[in-house]
């Protein structure tokens, strides 16, 4: 895709910072995390001892049963809301631990389950939201930006539609359009493509694949699909029934660019039959629990 | 196609939320003239403006029957509708109310006047008040107790005090529609800004806003569909309180005129008053309801 040029464009949205190599941006450290929630005297311990490092520019997948804190760990990292116990830092910045959160920024942009485009702002004003609030850009610089992205992301011929006039799928590119415009160091998906239809599924995935090849950025998706997980991530971390702790990596050693023609290789369904048997045990344990299903 | 520094600071600041500033009205589907015709011709090729015809014929002719030829019990009294129409109608009218008399118009542009000046400034007022009573939990906290007791108190029982605080009648009257319209507007402000997903604030956040970012660009679009909800709750409630207020305190208005009709047995007098109420009603809400569409392009495209 051609997003690379657009990445390394002077006039671009994206050229804002001095040069960091774009390696070294964006490496997530989440050192023995737990995470208690204590609604009303409630003691649910989400998450428990949770290590894992994200090397900057990986595209991370984790998977695990329903209600196993997926959510509640992204949501430590964008700054939702803080952690009991650990650190997580973000290039060797601690960003958040029990003393210390840091509030939601560009640095770290979240694509939301069921989106959160705004329904009063066009496609277009809504992929100019952060560069203007931040001040980055003024507002005739940024819609020219904002038109880049758009043309660049195929996008161009909805800039003055709303959300609510265009498909499920064109708002979820709009909604990575937006992300990809504050230059984020991650990017955080949760569940974003969970309502989908397979096909329509199956589009938005390759989509993201052809933005992560072109920006890498470090990216950290979502999922409890087994299938999007392989074919997305490089490693896929298999997260335990509550509390939520690792149980497991998985390294997908498929080539990029990737394409639908890995679903039928090998490979890739050895790797499947590897993640379905840990996730299963997983789940079985939660249903055991009497682990109502939750998102 | 946005309006620049320019333009009114209002203008400027609505712009600056990401809605749809006076620019766009040209493309507003319900100002043209060929639409208005297209859907004018489109209603008439459908039953409702025949059976609406037939509603209102029919609810003429029981009148007509009740009050003038059966003179049904409880009906004695009341003007069926040959007799306003003959006084609405007429160029010599026996009360001197009619459509040819200056006086006529003269009480509707009062209580036009008096809702209006009381509308917009319970809108003016009702409108922050709700948004910050959203925004804010410590401001809720101070003012939603009191708010919350000082609403349900019927507007009629205003009227008093209201007299006793003002000077003069123009000064109560008006006092006591502001009052009916504020509490709706403010409820409803305060209900639109619950309303918001929490997803969009956090989102917001995500991309950098600042809170008064978020005030301006969350809070006050994503309570604008509640807050027109309320604008026309609200205005019906202005003329509802208006109208109390005219029958005691009023020197003129339509209200006035109604109590007077009554007290000097003007009956069909009565009726047209009441009629136009009505229609005043009607109008003012469908103002509203146009003002809104054209704030929220968004939710009009979203309906179509």
């Amino acid at each position: 895709m051609i997003l690379s040029q657009l990445i390394g464009n002077d006039g671009g949205a994206l050229a804002e910072k001095p040069a960091i190599s774009e390696a070294a941006a964006g490496k997530i450290s989440i050192r023995d995390v737990g995470i208690i929630y204590d609604p009303e005297g409630v003691h649910v311990v989400a998450v428990k001892n949770c290590s894992l490092e994200i090397p900057a520019g990986e595209f991370c997948v984790i998977v695990g049963p329903s209600g196993c804190g997926k959510t509640t760990l992204l949501n430590a990292i964008a700054g939702f809301h803080g952690v009991t116990s650990g650190e997580i830092y973000l290039d060797d910045e601690l960003l958040c631990s029990p003393e210390k959160t840091t509030d939601p920024g560009a640095d770290r942009i979240v694509v939301f389950q069921n989106g959160a485009l705004f329904p009063w702002n066009t496609v277009l004003e809504n992929v100019i939201y952060g560069p203007v609030v931040q001040g980055k850009m003024t507002r005739p610089e940024a819609r020219e930006a904002g038109h880049e992205m758009l043309l660049q992301m195929g996008l161009s011929g909805i800039s003055h539609s709303y959300p609510s006039e265009i498909s499920s799928g064109m708002r979820r590119r709009v909604e990575i359009a937006r992300a990809m415009m504050n230059d984020p160091k991650v990017l955080l998906l949760d569940e974003p493509f969970r309502a989908m239809d397979a096909l329509t599924k199956t589009v938005i995935q390759k989509y993201l694949l052809d933005v992560y090849d072109a920006s890498n950025k470090t990216v950290f998706f979502i999922t409890h699909d087994l299938e999007e997980a392989i074919f997305l991530g490089t490693r896929v971390f298999v997260m335990t029934t509550r509390p939520g702790q690792m149980k497991k990596v998985i390294q997908v050693e498929i080539p990029r660019p990737r394409d639908f023609r890995v679903l039928s290789s090998e490979h890739y369904r050895d790797l499947k039959e590897e993640v379905i048997e840990a996730v299963h045990e997983e789940a079985k344990k939660a249903f055991e629990a009497g682990e109502r299903e939750r998102a | 196609m946005r309006p620049e520094l320019n333009k009114s600071v209002e203008a400027q600041s609505l712009a600056e939320q990401g809605m749809q500033a006076p620019s766009n009205i040209e493309e507003m589907p319900s100002l043209s003239w060929e639409m208005v015709l297209s859907r004018v011709k489109h209603a008439l090729g459908t039953s409702s403006p025949y059976l609406a015809a037939v509603g209102l014929l029919s609810f003429l002719l029981a009148g007509w029957l009740l009050c003038e030829v059966l003179k049904a019990p409880l009906f004695e009294k009341v003007p069926g509708p040959v007799a306003v129409a003959s006084e609405w109608f007429a160029r010599q009218p026996t009360f001197g109310m009619s459509i040819f008399t200056a006086d006529y118009y003269m009480h509707i542009w009062k209580s036009c006047w008096r809702v209006l000046q009381a509308f917009t400034l319970a809108t003016l007022l009702g409108v922050p008040l709700g948004l910050f009573m959203g925004w804010s939990k410590v401001f809720r906290d101070y003012t939603f107790p009191v708010f919350e007791t000082l609403r349900p108190i019927p507007m009629l029982s205003w009227v008093p005090l209201a007299i006793l605080m003002f000077p003069g009648r123009e000064g109560s009257v008006i006092y006591v529609t502001f009052l009916g319209s504020f509490f709706a507007t403010t409820l409803n402000t305060l209900l639109g800004v619950e309303s918001i997903d929490e997803v969009y604030f956090r989102a917001a956040r995500c991309l950098g806003s600042s809170q008064r970012q978020i005030f301006f660009r969350i809070i006050l679009p994503g309570s604008l569909p509640f807050i027109f909800t309320g604008l026309q709750i609200s205005v019906g409630y202005a003329w509802f309180c208006l109208v109390a207020g005219e029958m005691i305190a009023g020197e003129f208005g339509l209200g006035y005129l109604i109590w007077n009709a009554y007290m000097t047995v003007q009956y069909p007098v009565l009726v047209i008053a009441m009629i136009t109420l009505g229609f005043l009603g009607w109008f003012s809400s469908a103002l509203v309801r146009l003002a809104g569409r054209r704030l929220m392009q968004w939710q009009v495209r979203e309906i179509a």
